[in-house]
């Protein structure tokens, strides 16, 4: 398997406050890897750092062998880096279609090709019949394929998704699921931050393990849940010995 | 849009008054100033409150190279609106470098106006208080016409140049990723776009537009000043049009520009020597649009 982005001991500090702590870990291609952690354990300020948002205090990024550390996020996201967000940013006073659209120019310059291929995107992830609201008219479920959907359409080689199944519920979950993987599946590598850890155990193949801003654990799926070092980070020191 | 031009290109075989041409003309400089400034105000959601910069610089360019160094007056209208692009290049590289957005966007192109227009008043340079005037001699080859019927189809063809890139922007890629970081500009940025240089081209072209503006302002009057090139009068109009008109809308600026300047003409009637009268009222109309018609007379229009 060959490693499409390796983190090399990436730190981040907002004053005395270190958000991120010499992190590394290493993505193969073709997976799905999630990122756990406690809430602030800095999964979101690493997925900036690695999507070119934030730039690390120190330590590097690499993308397909390339140090990518000072590249700008729109740069990374032409050689197929491309990240979503926690918080749904839609273009709220655009069509759903034209949101879309905007990922796909970024590999078709004409307008019809970008909109034909937004319909295409849109119908892969079942927004084919809500091209033509405003993107605010969007429910939660919606704004989240949206999220999804624009990614998509710059047809990415990493995808980034910072909990893209938050917010919704069982059902919208499990129709979520065959969604990612067939987005997998298409060859695209992804690295998701997920709560939802019933979705993370059914999903990855890989996970790492973010706690107060270092990875404590990274290994596949079981191994992870044993981890008594995983244990103790969600459920606090001394939990493990009870499970 | 072909309905719309040829609508005006009739005005003067039907009128033929010239305070009905002049009112014509007025309207067209005021719509390419407005037309300018939707382009980065409009598409691109920055909204400059300084564009009598732009105007300034294009009048001010084309006249001091007529007067100082004998250019032909179309080369130094070309020359004025070059010298406005670049203007707008150069303050829109500063401003979006500095990472500025919002109110302060608009603060820092207004200082900006203003200190040309103290520049200007100032240096002896450019005519200081006393303003710099075009020597009559009314032939095409001057850009300058004995009738107001040919001055009238030159304005017009501005406004429709500019009507026409407006819409090509609309239905391009550089309109999807204006309208992008216009919208989310973090999420534009997430998508590949390169936010500084969109905004900094959007500038660009939106200065040269309004340097075009000032540039027929000159050729139309043949006198300029400080206060009438780089006034907050003229960025003022700049802005209102579009927004009375319709922000972001391709006819938006033409539309607010014929409803301001026919109100302003009335109020001036009706108030008389009353200075300011139409002034007030725009501060009103800017206040009434802004609450009530956010999508502006375009805007209502088109969504019945």
């Amino acid at each position: 398997m060959t490693v499409v982005l390796k983190v090399e001991g990436v730190s981040k500090a907002y004053g005395g406050l270190l958000a991120v702590a010499d992190a590394s870990l290493a993505i193969e291609a073709g997976t799905i890897t999630g990122l756990i952690g406690p809430n602030g354990a800095g999964k979101t300020t690493l997925f900036a750092i690695i999507a070119g948002f934030v730039r690390p205090s120190s330590g590097q990024v690499f993308y397909d062998g390339r140090d990518i550390t000072d590249l700008p996020a729109h740069q990374r996201a032409r050689l197929g880096v491309v990240r979503t967000f926690q918080i749904v940013q839609p273009f709220a006073g655009l069509t759903v279609r034209e949101n879309i659209a905007v990922g796909a120019h970024l590999r078709h310059a004409g307008r019809t090709a970008a909109l034909g291929f937004a319909t295409a995107v849109a119908a892969r992830l079942g927004l084919s019949d809500e091209l033509d609201k405003p993107a605010s008219a969007l429910t939660v479920a919606g704004r989240k394929r949206l999220e999804l959907a624009r990614a998509l359409a710059t047809e990415p080689t990493l995808l980034l998704l910072d909990e893209v199944l938050a917010g919704l519920n069982p059902s919208e979950i499990a129709a979520m699921l065959p969604v990612l993987r067939a987005i997998a599946a298409g060859g695209v590598t992804v690295l998701m931050i997920e709560h939802v850890m019933q979705a993370v155990m059914q999903l990855c193949t890989a996970i790492h393990v973010l706690a107060q801003g270092r990875i404590i654990a990274a290994g596949p799926p079981a191994a992870i849940c044993a981890d008594p070092a995983v244990i103790e980070a969600y459920f606090g020191a001394g939990a493990a010995a009870h499970a | 849009m072909k309905w719309v031009v040829a609508a005006l290109a009739v005005v003067p075989l039907v009128a033929s008054s010239n305070t009905l041409l002049n009112f014509g003309v007025t309207v067209l400089i005021v719509a390419l100033a407005a037309q300018g400034w939707n382009v980065i105000g409009g598409l691109a959601g920055q909204l400059s409150f300084g564009h009598a910069a732009f105007y300034g610089v294009g009048a001010y360019t084309a006249a001091l190279l007529q007067l100082r160094f004998g250019w032909n007056a179309y080369a130094a209208a070309g020359a004025g609106i070059v010298a406005g692009a670049a203007l707008g290049a150069a303050i829109g590289a500063l401003v979006f470098r500095a990472g500025l957005r919002g109110s302060y966007f608009a603060l820092v192109t207004l200082a900006f106006a203003e200190v040309l227009r103290i520049l200007a008043n100032a240096s002896p340079g450019t005519g200081g208080a006393a303003g710099l005037l075009l020597p009559l001699d009314a032939q095409p080859s001057n850009f300058q016409f004995a009738s107001r019927v040919a001055f009238y189809a030159v304005a017009l063809a501005y406004v429709a140049a500019a009507l026409a890139i407006t819409h090509a922007i609309t239905r391009s890629r550089f309109g999807a990723q204006l309208a992008a970081v216009r919208e989310n500009e973090d999420a534009a940025r997430a998508l590949g776009i390169d936010a500084l240089r969109v905004k900094v081209q959007a500038m660009t072209l939106s200065a040269a537009i309004t340097a075009a503006a000032g540039v027929l302002y000159l050729q139309f009057y043949l006198y300029i000043d400080s206060g009438i090139a780089f006034g907050p009068a003229v960025s003022v109009t700049a802005l209102l049009a579009p927004v009375i008109g319709g922000v972001g809308t391709v006819f938006g600026p033409l539309v607010g520009a014929l409803a301001l300047e026919g109100l302003g003409t009335v109020t001036r009637i009706v108030g008389g020597s009353r200075a300011g009268v139409d002034q007030v009222l725009f501060g009103i109309l800017l206040i009434a649009a802004i609450a009530f018609m956010p999508g502006g007379l375009v805007g209502r229009l088109s969504r019945r």
